[in-house]
């Protein structure tokens, strides 16, 4: 209320409804990690507190997270719009379904990966502010899932793009420099072209709001030409070079392998992830019609995705660079839900993005594990893991058959429901290019295995000899690796043993966004 | 750079700067100023105390480092939106306590809170830009 002015009607342009403590929700996942992020930084150069502080506000991003959902799920899309302006004109945050769903399980990814990194980062990491980055990091990542507003979530692009800049040179070494540059000047290019579509739909609908411009979009004659269609390639391109798909990936193998192994596993779990709910978002919710008539080339974009990255992770004898190509696979398999359209589609693709977020993760702290255990990141120099330790093998066994679809984890379900919805449209050659490169992903993590746990050795041991090739001192790292492995592992079986929850979750986030009425309606009040 | 004039100006001249900024932040309300502009008038001081004297006396005298401030002025801003939370509104609606002082109406708000985050957020990184660049220089 700006000051004491009896003769201006604030209702005019402000919601005079009290707002429910509840409904700041949506605003508490973005408020506690600024919060968080911030104390760490301002205390950064206390290195012994830095994990404890980290976990502490991550806990509360975790549970806020819940409270959001559950929520969600109970009242259905929730609105509060900053500093109480009326929309289209303040800044919403819209919570729904997809939202929340995504924001939660990202806040779990990077509280498991607080607890990894701190053993993995040593206390100079730690001063250079690893705890800080990962906490803003997530502030930009759920403002991103759960903002309302184009311009925000380019706001929210950035802010998460800063952190994870930060992140991936915490350690100053050269190979990390190499990658971030690659890495930096394409996102660059990405968001710049982000910023150009943004002007543009200002300049034709003069609104940003998304629940705004999906009702003034619907309201067009000709929603899918002219300015519509610039935009929407613009978008296209903008979020396929941030998801990584093919042929604006190339950043993505250049640099996932270079910095400290927590920070591969927060990248490869959340970022990519983000690009691809932007184009759910932008493409489903707001340019429907353009969606349609880009679906043959997001279906060509998809299908060369698939397949350029598990061929890309077959070649690869590094075990990171090979995960990296892997997540490259998994987006080409979510852009075909995009490309089919439909609600089993779109559900399949959320589904999926869940899944993936949770395994890739996994993967890659597994990998640190392999690494801790055989000295090693490449798969000739690895071997004998499984007489080291039968329990990780099985852990990894697991995530492996969940990467690759297979049943009964996680990955099978949207792989399903991705190959079921391309066949009803008809899109055989695309159902075809999701199962061909699920059957190459198990060969690729299943040489792996072969290599890294079931041989008695590194290359050079001689066949049935079960040579102990890990030392009896190797180090099988603390209970502080092995916990978020075993929480992200857990989740992989649980999706994979009990998918109704997931199934519901994201059926419900696929319906709020092709019928976005509920959304409209939560930011437009009831009227409208 | 480091002539005598410059150095013997530079502290008088940065003090000023720092003093003008504080000026810039506290009518920005209403009228052109605020907390971002604000913030690099004074980054611009932190810099030129920096040529003239060396960036490890400006470390010296700022006791604290930049990037922590940068984290403090994040920190209030952040903190700034939160009161609304007790008078039932939306996040970030602004709260404002007026009064009289010795004749002269004072009109204190969470916005003032969240444009001095910005100043501090603005100094601190851009500050630490700037003496980030200056240090590689000298070496």
């Amino acid at each position: 209320m700006a000051g004491s002015y009896p003769s201006v009607d604030f209702s005019l342009a402000m919601n005079m409804t009290p707002v429910s403590a509840a409904d700041w929700l949506v605003a508490a996942p973005v408020a506690i990690s600024l919060v968080g992020g911030s104390f760490c930084l301002m205390l950064r150069k206390n290195t012994a507190s830095q994990a404890k502080l980290g976990m502490i506000f991550l806990t509360l991003l975790v549970l806020a997270n819940i409270g959001l959902l559950i929520r969600v799920l109970d009242k259905g899309v929730i609105t509060m719009v900053m500093g109480g302006w009326l929309p289209p004109f303040g800044i919403a945050f819209t919570a729904d379904a997809l939202g929340a769903t995504l924001s939660l399980i990202a806040s779990i990814v990077a509280f498991c990966a607080g607890l990894y990194g701190a053993v993995t980062f040593d206390s100079t990491g730690r001063r250079y502010g690893f705890y800080p980055f990962l906490v803003l990091l997530m502030a930009g990542v759920c403002g991103a899932f759960l903002t309302g507003d184009v311009f925000n979530l380019y706001v929210w692009f950035e802010v998460l793009l800063i952190s994870s800049y930060g992140l991936l040179i915490l350690g100053n070494e050269r190979p990390q420099l190499d990658g971030a540059v690659k890495y930096g000047v394409l996102n660059l290019v990405g968001t710049n072209l982000f910023l150009i579509g943004t002007g543009l739909l200002y300049g034709v609908f003069g609104t940003l709001n998304m629940a705004d411009i999906a009702v003034k979009v619907a309201e067009l004659d000709n929603p899918a030409s002219g300015t519509i269609a610039t935009i929407a390639a613009l978008y296209f391109l903008a979020f396929a070079m941030k998801a990584a798909a093919f042929p604006v990936n190339f950043w993505l193998p250049a640099s996932y392998h270079t910095p400290n192994i927590v920070v591969s596993a927060v990248f490869a779990g959340l970022l990519t992830k983000v690009g691809v709910y932007a184009l759910i978002r932008i493409f489903v919710l707001i340019l429907p019609a353009s969606r349609e008539y880009l679906a043959d080339v997001i279906a060509l974009v998809a299908m060369a995705t698939m397949i350029t990255g598990v061929l890309g992770a077959l070649a690869q004898t590094e075990v990171r660079r090979m995960l990296g190509f892997l997540v490259i696979a998994g987006i080409g398999s979510m852009l075909s839900g995009l490309a089919v359209g439909s609600t089993l589609a779109i559900s399949g693709a959320i589904f999926y993005a869940v899944h993936s977020i949770v395994v890739m993760t996994a993967l890659y702290m597994a990998a640190g594990v392999m690494q801790r255990m055989g000295g090693s990141f490449n798969m000739r120099e690895l071997g004998g893991l499984y007489a080291a330790s039968p329990a990780f093998a099985g852990v990894f066994l697991v995530l492996a058959f969940g990467v690759s679809g297979l049943p009964p984890f996680s990955g099978f379900w949207p792989k399903v429901m991705l190959v079921d919805a391309a066949l009803i449209d008809g899109r055989g050659w695309l159902a075809t290019a999701i199962l061909v490169s699920g059957f190459l992903t198990t060969l690729a993590v299943g040489r792996v295995w072969i290599f890294a746990f079931w041989r008695g050795g590194p290359e050079g041991t001689p066949d049935g000899t079960a040579a102990p090739a890990v030392p009896a001192s190797a180090d099988l790292g603390s209970s502080a690796m092995w916990v978020p492995i075993g929480i992200l592992t857990a989740l992989v079986v649980f999706f994979g043993l009990q998918p109704e929850w997931m199934l519901e979750l994201s059926a419900r986030g696929a319906s709020g966004v092709i019928e976005p009425v509920g959304y409209v309606r939560s930011v437009f009040g009831v009227g409208q | 750079m480091r002539t005598v004039i410059f150095r013997t100006i530079a502290p008088y001249l940065s003090a000023l700067m720092v003093l003008y900024s504080i000026f810039v932040l506290l009518r920005g309300h209403n009228e052109p100023g605020g907390g971002f502009i604000g913030g690099l008038i004074a980054a611009s001081a932190l810099a030129i105390f920096g040529i003239a004297c060396g960036v490890a006396s400006v470390r010296r005298a700022m006791k604290i480092h930049p990037m922590s401030l940068a984290g403090f002025g994040l920190f209030i801003g952040t903190l700034s939106a939160i009161p609304a939370l007790f008078q039932k509104q939306a996040f970030m609606t602004s709260q404002w306590l007026e009064f009289r002082f010795f004749d002269v109406d004072v009109a204190l708000s969470t916005p003032l809170v969240f444009d001095i985050g910005v100043y501090f957020v603005v100094v601190g990184a851009i500050g630490s830009i700037a003496l980030a660049l200056e240090e590689r220089e000298s070496d």
